[in-house]
């Protein structure tokens, strides 16, 4: 369906477009469909779905806006956009919540059949704003009535009229593909697997997707449809990946590179929830997951689990962490490999479920009772998610402790395109159970100061385990005030040797100068737009993001030596900050907005240009 | 390793279940006839030693695990039975035992423990029920009789108590049991039962605690007062008590009533039958009940037994089916999947 249109394409470099509309609008079921074909057309992308924590918020109102935003270019870019170019609103309440984020001469594609004086009411509009001259003065609007084109569409479908209506999202799906050039067929194969048994419903979306695409060719509103050419990406093989399931992937990976099998004690809570469904999809890798009854069941399962000899993985969000903690303590004890895995949501409390934030650094470094040091790692990206998630196994079956993965609601939902590594590329995890009785002590140490792991099942190698505080070496319960002094620091040497085992912190930019900007975690695509357009302007300043937040790579007192000022930006009120601070006496300038959204990378900028000042830090 | 898998298999006998760790309960401790009952009846399991885990929680009863030579675990307050869960689920062929109190599994563990009993987890869980929190020095627990005079109940506890039995009933537990740690022989019969039984086996051990809650269980347990007190449940044999079992428990519609058999009104062939097996949970909870009525006696031995497939079994069966549907995991191709593209 390539030479139906007359009209002009334009070709641009990079777009972001906003779906927005009623959260059971489909907004979200929208936007991944944009998304996955614009990965499949070679674009690189990012994306930001951003929803309410209600399934089926009343229609019409503001808070019950779902949002999906996806950036793509014919670049390498780093974040799902500032700023929207395009806004396809359903509704005025769309309208309304998104408007402000819009570039200024950005355009709107509105379903007009929503802008009724209920609607109007529920968004808090006094007078209809595409009847008022001034409301979206300087947009280019495009007003379609969506829900009427599509019900036409769809009168002979025998389907009910709210059966018709929930198709409304693909006319507009349709004539976004239209407009960006994009090819129906990912969505159309997807169509057919999900309602492969509905065949009316079946038939009614792939109308309404076509009816949305011939609209925008036939209409007359729109003078030109646009394109954006694939990326220069490194050769290979891609896919469009969420770290979510880029987690469920790393996990598996790790399984079959440590030959361990894979056991999930998980408790479903918002936004890991989709890891424990991805695995719990891959049985045929012996992967066993078990739904607890509660978050402690969750790593508690997963500790009994290590116990046997399993790669045993507990995956969570804030609030599950805390409920976690003392169990943490007893994998710190017992030394037992085990992976924590936090998706990060806004806290406190119940917080912001479905909404992005960078909090828990404190709690996952710090927060258990007692001296309880586990090592902490971050994922950067979605992709990224994969990796971190290998290394995690890795160091906990080498160090016999829990880690902790920190991901984070942005880049556990958000998606890029991943460049798939393949099987061979990824080393091996080797591990090793004792076997012999011989010499055999519960306590006794290897290299690293790690414990041997046994698989209960092994003859003569019976022994106890327990939280209680142990003497080194045999494992017996010991009350001795100087064998605690002296487990304690066990304890946490072991986890600075973690250190000797991890690469060191990389600056991107000039190795030394005026300004180091310094992240962790989710926000390094931000920083990296941020540090990448500064640095196009001729400020001088590099950028280093830390993967491996406890210990922290051996370089790094040294790298931030180099520089004359660090900033560090972070979603929470300033936790590596802190702890940067009391590490090594080093100060830092800190930069903390705490939406619940992925940072701007306008903000940072913003910020590395006034810090900068003047002098432009030439 | 030695490679003796043709030598007959050793017999083992209670002192190599002994840790040979010095055992720390209170002399006299209901607690120390658990463990000799438990040593004595493992050797007759036909379970290697090494493929037996004893798993535990926090209090008093949750040394248990220290003294026992095989794998052992003492893990944190009132987790046991989903810590125990992991272990069995990642490695169904070990036999995993649950050592644990009134506090540990029906206060803090209340929620694990519904839930092991609910996915019948193939466990065996003793109950030590003294009806006192010990390790804390003496504050009343979720079995304690209500009125009780504790630390934390100075005028007298306004707390109901569960009924342990009642409860593991309810979740659906599939082998439900009470013993007392003053009937030896009577414990080591129903351990040896639990340890054949597949799924969640849950024993109610009424053990004194000689410090805190001493001769709480000596209106049912005490010499003078078992035969009229303690009523031995035996599958197939008919529900009698008393001395010279002179007494009977007959169903009076959804009624348990004692009757005489010398009375001239009733006999033998009046009394309820008991049967571990019945579907009916109605009788179970009768049962579990009974002492509810004080003219009754209390219930020793197998409550109910179910058999029904466990939850571990359900994970391997449904891992080797679907294996066999789709065939072995291939990590390449799973990497590789979903809608992928190509940069060249």
């Amino acid at each position: 369906m390539a030479q139906e249109t007359e009209k002009e394409t334009l070709d641009l470099k990079e777009v972001t477009i906003r779906f927005a509309g009623d959260s059971g609008d489909g907004m979200q079921l929208t936007g991944s469909q944009f998304s996955d074909t614009t990965a499949l057309m070679g674009n690189d992308l990012g994306t930001l779905p951003d929803y309410p924590a209600e399934i089926r918020a009343p229609a019409g109102t503001l808070y019950g806006v779902s949002g999906f935003q996806v950036h793509f270019s014919s670049s390498d870019i780093h974040t799902p956009g500032d700023t929207p170019d395009v806004l396809v609103a359903m509704n005025p309440a769309a309208l309304k919540k998104n408007l402000a984020d819009l570039k200024r001469d950005g355009i709107i594609i509105v379903n007009t059949d929503s802008f009724d004086a209920k609607n109007l009411k529920l968004a808090g509009y006094d007078k209809n704003p595409l009847e008022d001259e001034t409301a979206l003065d300087g947009y280019k609007v495009y007003p379609v009535p969506i829900t009427t084109l599509t019900s036409s569409a769809l009168k002979e479908s025998g389907l009910s009229i709210k059966d018709i209506n929930r198709c409304k999202n693909f006319f507009a799906l349709g004539l976004m593909y239209w407009l960006y050039n994009r090819p129906l067929d990912a969505t159309l194969s997807w169509l057919n697997s999900k309602f492969k048994n509905k065949p009316a419903i079946l038939n009614a979306n792939e109308i309404a997707l076509k009816t949305g695409y011939y609209f925008g060719d036939t209409t007359e509103i729109f003078e030109n449809r646009y394109t954006v050419e694939p990326a220069k990406l490194k050769k290979g093989t891609y896919r469009n990946i969420s770290g979510n399931e880029a987690t469920a992937l790393g996990l598996v990976t790790a399984s079959i590179k440590s030959g361990l099998p894979l056991f999930l004690g998980s408790y479903p809570i918002t936004p890991a929830t989709d890891i424990l469904q991805f695995l719990a999809s891959y049985k045929n890798f012996g992967v066993k997951t078990f739904q607890a009854e509660d978050e402690i069941a969750g790593i508690t399962s997963a500790i009994g689990a290590a116990f046997s000899g399993a790669l045993a993985v507990t995956t969570t969000s804030g609030p599950g962490v805390a409920l976690k903690t003392e169990a943490i303590g007893l994998g710190v004890m017992t030394e037992l490999p085990l992976v924590i895995v936090n998706v990060q949501r806004g806290g406190p409390s119940t917080g912001l479920p479905t909404k992005t934030e960078q909090a828990d650094l404190l709690q996952a470094v710090y927060g258990r009772n007692g001296e309880a040091p586990i090592p902490v790692l971050a994922a950067a990206t979605p992709s990224d998610c994969f990796y971190m998630a290998i290394e995690a196994c890795r160091i906990a079956v080498k160090y016999m402790t829990p880690v902790m993965l920190l991901t984070d609601g942005y880049i556990g939902n958000g998606t890029e395109p991943w460049r798939i590594p393949h099987e061979n590329e990824i080393p091996d995890i080797p591990v090793k159970f004792a076997t012999e009785s011989e010499g055999f002590a519960p306590y006794s140490r290897d290299e690293n100061l790690a414990r041997p792991w046994v698989k209960p099942g092994t003859p003569g190698l019976e022994h106890r385990i327990g939280g209680l505080e142990k003497a080194n070496i045999t494992g017996n319960v010991n009350y001795d005030p100087a064998n605690h002094d002296f487990m304690v620091k066990l304890r946490e040497q072991k986890i600075q040797n973690v250190k000797n085992d991890i690469p060191d912190l990389a600056i991107q930019g000039d190795a030394e100068g005026e300004l180091l900007v310094l992240g962790w975690g989710g926000t390094y695509g931000a920083i990296k737009e941020a540090v990448d357009k500064a640095t196009a302007k001729g400020f001088k300043v590099s950028q280093a993001h830390l993967k491996y937040v406890h210990p922290m790579p051996k370089n790094t007192k040294e790298v931030l030596g180099k520089f004359k000022k660090v900033l560090i930006p972070e979603i929470n009120l300033g936790q590596l900050a802190k702890i940067i601070r009391s590490e090594f006496l080093i100060d830092v300038l800190q930069f903390n907005l705490v939406r619940g959204l992925p940072f701007r990378s306008s903000d940072i900028e913003n910020q590395i240009v006034e810090i900068l000042g003047g002098k432009n830090g030439k | 390793m030695a490679n003796n898998i043709d030598a007959a298999p050793v017999k083992l006998t209670a002192k190599d279940f002994s840790s040979g760790q010095d055992v720390r309960w209170c002399p006299g401790c209901g607690d120390y006839s658990i463990l000799a009952q438990v040593q004595r009846s493992l050797p007759e399991i036909n379970v290697p030693k090494e493929k037996i885990v004893w798993i535990s929680g926090i209090g008093c009863s949750s040394r248990f695990t220290y003294y026992m030579n095989t794998y052992g675990f003492h893990t944190i307050h009132g987790r046991a039975t989903a810590i125990a869960t992991g272990v069995k689920i990642a490695n169904p062929d070990l036999s995993v035992w649950v050592a644990t109190g009134d506090g540990d599994l029906m206060s803090i563990g209340g929620n694990h423990f519904i839930h092991t009993c609910r996915k019948n987890i193939d466990l065996k869980i003793l109950l030590f029920n003294n009806e006192i929190y010990g390790l804390t020095k003496g504050q009343y627990s979720p079995t304690s009789a209500k009125g009780l005079v504790t630390k934390t109940s100075p005028y007298g506890s306004v707390d109901y108590p569960f009924n342990p039995l009642s409860l593991a009933l309810g979740a659906g537990a599939s082998f439900v049991a009470r013993t007392a740690d003053a009937e030896p022989k009577h414990m080591q019969e129903v351990i040896k039962r639990a340890a054949e039984h597949k799924g969640t086996a849950f024993v109610e051990i009424l053990q004194n605690c000689v410090i805190f809650n001493d001769g709480v269980f000596d209106p049912i347990t005490a010499k003078e007062n078992r035969a009229e007190k303690m009523l031995m449940l035996k599958h197939g044999q008919p529900m009698v008590f008393g001395k010279d079992n002179s007494k009977g428990i007959k169903l009076d519609g959804f009624k348990p009533v004692a009757i005489e058999l010398n009375d001239g009104k009733n006999s033998i062939n009046d009394v309820w039958i008991h049967d571990e097996k019945d579907t009916s949970h109605a009788r179970a909870f009768i049962l579990a009940h009974l002492e509810d009525d004080p003219t009754l006696p209390a219930p020793f031995g197998i409550i109910r037994q179910e058999l029904k497939p466990t939850y571990d079994e359900g994970v391997e069966r449904q891992i080797a089916h679907v294996t066999e549907k789709k065939g072995k995991g291939n990590l390449e191709k799973l990497l590789f999947s979903g809608n992928t593209w190509e940069v060249n």
